[in-house]
């Protein structure tokens, strides 16, 4: 069971964001860290794989499901899509959230919704916040909640755009544990957008990093995140150090000239 | 854990139960209190008794409570209700909390349409003559809500330039009423202008009879999106992650807020503020789940117009001055009361 893509074309307005990406099989029980500076198409490729943008391709499929004919509420029968961009102000319960999520595209009987917002919430650590407003939780259990929205539908693919923007150090390596937990556990194919390297090299099983709309490099982190590659992707001067646990971490030295 | 959150959730249903069913009883106090009030100087036994024994007071009396105050009253309740939906699902799926058949331009795109069937003669082919009104209300009304959501999707354009567009659409559909006014003859122009100050006054019961079964088939579709409705609040990307089909959701809810808000206009004519101030009242005390809110804002909403409506009455028994003048005086202050509590639940 893998995610495959090939020759995926986006255009947003008149600007070619991806410009026939192509990509190995990016197989399910992984997380894949998606890098890359500022508009090289990382979120773009995230929206085309949900559809919530118009895109082409000569092959987006998720195992032997055809994704490209299907509209976004049918692909998120399989694959849920959290975008960076936060709610505004809601008059919502935790717990009303979960139900909506549930509920938005099949009703389900009253009391398996309880019961699945139970599991999901418990599974998460949210299930003491089920009660309160979610616009009085802090950053971190806000996304927490987000997460819940995607995973009680029980996908087989989560795509995650920047979800570790504006989380504090402690809240950052809780959400990636979790992804790496879920992955592992549920088969999960999880592709996340980040812009810490070190995070990426620490939770990521897979790197795929793109510029100017088209794959850069992918594989496993240690193999993807070259100093060359990080060169070529970030234009910095950066060296792979490895660290007393037996981790590497990424160090950049300098910014490389244009 | 399900026992738990099962357990936790109960008391928070019973509070909006309870809620709901307080407004309820104090929609039934304003309407007595609106019966007992106007011109003709009737008790409160001589009401009562001609609302549950007809045959036992004279004619004029059955008249005026019969003919006059009772479907005028119900008329108050629901077309506060219809506009107090209109205003709940427009602000749910343009996205705005400043969204409202009122401030961006659709009651006055109805009225628009009415005025076009009324002072001009134009009318839909194939519809009734006697539906003429009505049918034109409902067409520039969507079309107008059609726009305004074209605006606010395909060309990116932010919510305060939304409600900007939306206020330039009332002055220009105001400037073409006032062109129909110059060319109308006397009788138009009189029913121009009692749409556009919304009045109570000629309601009757056909019209009440009409407006009802609108609200009644809107708001049955209404409910029934309700998850979806409440899944747009967490915006168009997320919802349509979570198996919202948002521009069918979107589409159909324009179209239910057409159909309420211009048939609303058609009968008792523009007004202002309730489609607004409803859905905040009902978001502050309900919160936003759409099963809830829905019929809270519907709720909200007649109670408002009724208040307005005793509150005209009170004002001057001898003329009738527009419930929708009284509305925004009415309004203002209540909802600067509502915005300055906490929110509850």
């Amino acid at each position: 069971m893998a995610l495959r893509l090939h020759e995926l074309h986006c255009s947003l307005g008149r600007r070619k964001v991806l410009q026939g990406l192509s990509a190995a099989p990016l197989n399910h029980g992984q997380v894949v860290a998606v890098l890359g500076r500022n508009g090289v198409g990382k979120s773009t490729l995230l929206r085309s794989i949900a559809g919530t943008v118009p895109c082409t391709a000569t092959q987006l499929h998720l195992g032997d499901l055809d994704l490209r004919p299907l509209r976004p509420a049918a692909r998120a029968e399989t694959i849920r899509y959290l975008p960076q961009a936060s709610p505004g102000a809601l008059y919502l319960s935790v717990q009303e959230c979960l139900a909506v999520a549930l509920n938005a595209h099949h009703r389900h009987p009253a009391e398996e919704t309880r019961q699945r917002i139970a599991i999901v919430a418990s599974d998460l650590g949210i299930d003491t916040l089920l009660e309160r407003p979610v616009d009085e939780l802090s950053g971190g259990q806000r996304q927490l909640v987000w997460l819940a929205q995607s995973l009680i539908h029980q996908p087989r693919a989560l795509l995650l755009d920047e979800p570790l923007a504006a989380l504090d150090p402690n809240f950052q390596h809780h959400v990636m544990k979790l992804l790496r937990r879920l992955a592992e556990e549920r088969a999960l194919l999880v592709l996340v957008v980040l812009h810490d390297l070190n995070m990426a090299m620490r939770y990521a099983d897979q790197a795929l990093v793109l510029q100017d709309g088209k794959v850069l490099a992918q594989g496993p982190v240690d193999f993807a995140l070259s100093p060359e590659t990080l060169a070529r992707a970030f234009r910095v001067r950066a060296r792979i150090e490895p660290c007393s646990q037996g981790t590497s971490m990424i160090v950049i030295d300098d910014l490389l000239t244009l | 854990m399900s026992a738990g959150a099962s357990h936790t959730n109960a008391p928070r249903r019973a509070m909006r139960v309870r809620m709901l069913l307080a407004w309820v009883g104090a929609l039934v106090v304003l309407l007595g209190i609106d019966l007992t009030t106007g011109a003709a100087s009737l008790s409160s036994s001589e009401i009562w008794h001609s609302l549950v024994n007809p045959q036992s007071v004279g004619s004029t009396e059955h008249l005026i409570v019969w003919q006059l105050r009772l479907p005028q009253a119900l008329m108050a309740i629901v077309t506060g209700a219809a506009l107090g939906l209109a205003g709940a699902e427009m602000q749910t799926v343009l996205e705005n909390p400043l969204a409202s058949p009122f401030t961006l331009g659709i009651s006055s795109a109805a009225a628009l349409g009415a005025a076009l069937s009324l002072a001009l003669g134009v009318h839909l082919p194939g519809i009734p003559v006697e539906y003429g009104v009505t049918a034109n209300a409902f067409l520039m009304g969507l079309l107008c809500a059609l726009l305004l959501d074209h605006a606010a999707k395909r060309l990116r354009m932010a919510q305060h330039g939304i409600v900007l567009l939306g206020i330039a659409l009332v002055f220009g559909f105001n400037a073409l009423l006032a062109l129909i006014q110059l060319v109308s003859d006397a009788a138009a122009l009189q029913n121009l202008l009692y749409w556009m100050m919304g009045s109570l006054g000629k309601s009757r019961w056909a019209d009440v009879g009409l407006l009802s079964a609108v609200l009644a088939f809107a708001g049955v579709f209404s409910m029934r999106q309700a998850w979806r409705l409440t899944a747009l609040r967490f915006g168009e990307e997320r919802a349509a992650s979570l198996g919202v089909d948002t521009k069918r959701v979107r589409r159909h809810a324009l179209m239910r807020v057409s159909l309420l808000a211009a048939t609303a206009v058609a009968l008792v004519g523009v007004i202002g503020f309730v489609g607004l101030v409803a859905p905040h009242i009902a978001r502050r005390l309900w919160g936003e789940d759409h099963r809830w809110y829905l019929p809270a804002s519907a709720c909200a909403g007649a109670l408002i117009l009724l208040a307005a409506s005793v509150c005209a009455k009170q004002l001057s028994t001898q003329i009738e001055i527009p419930v929708g003048i009284v509305t925004t005086l009415v309004g203002i202050p209540f909802f600067m009361v509502v915005l300055s509590r906490r929110r509850l639940g």
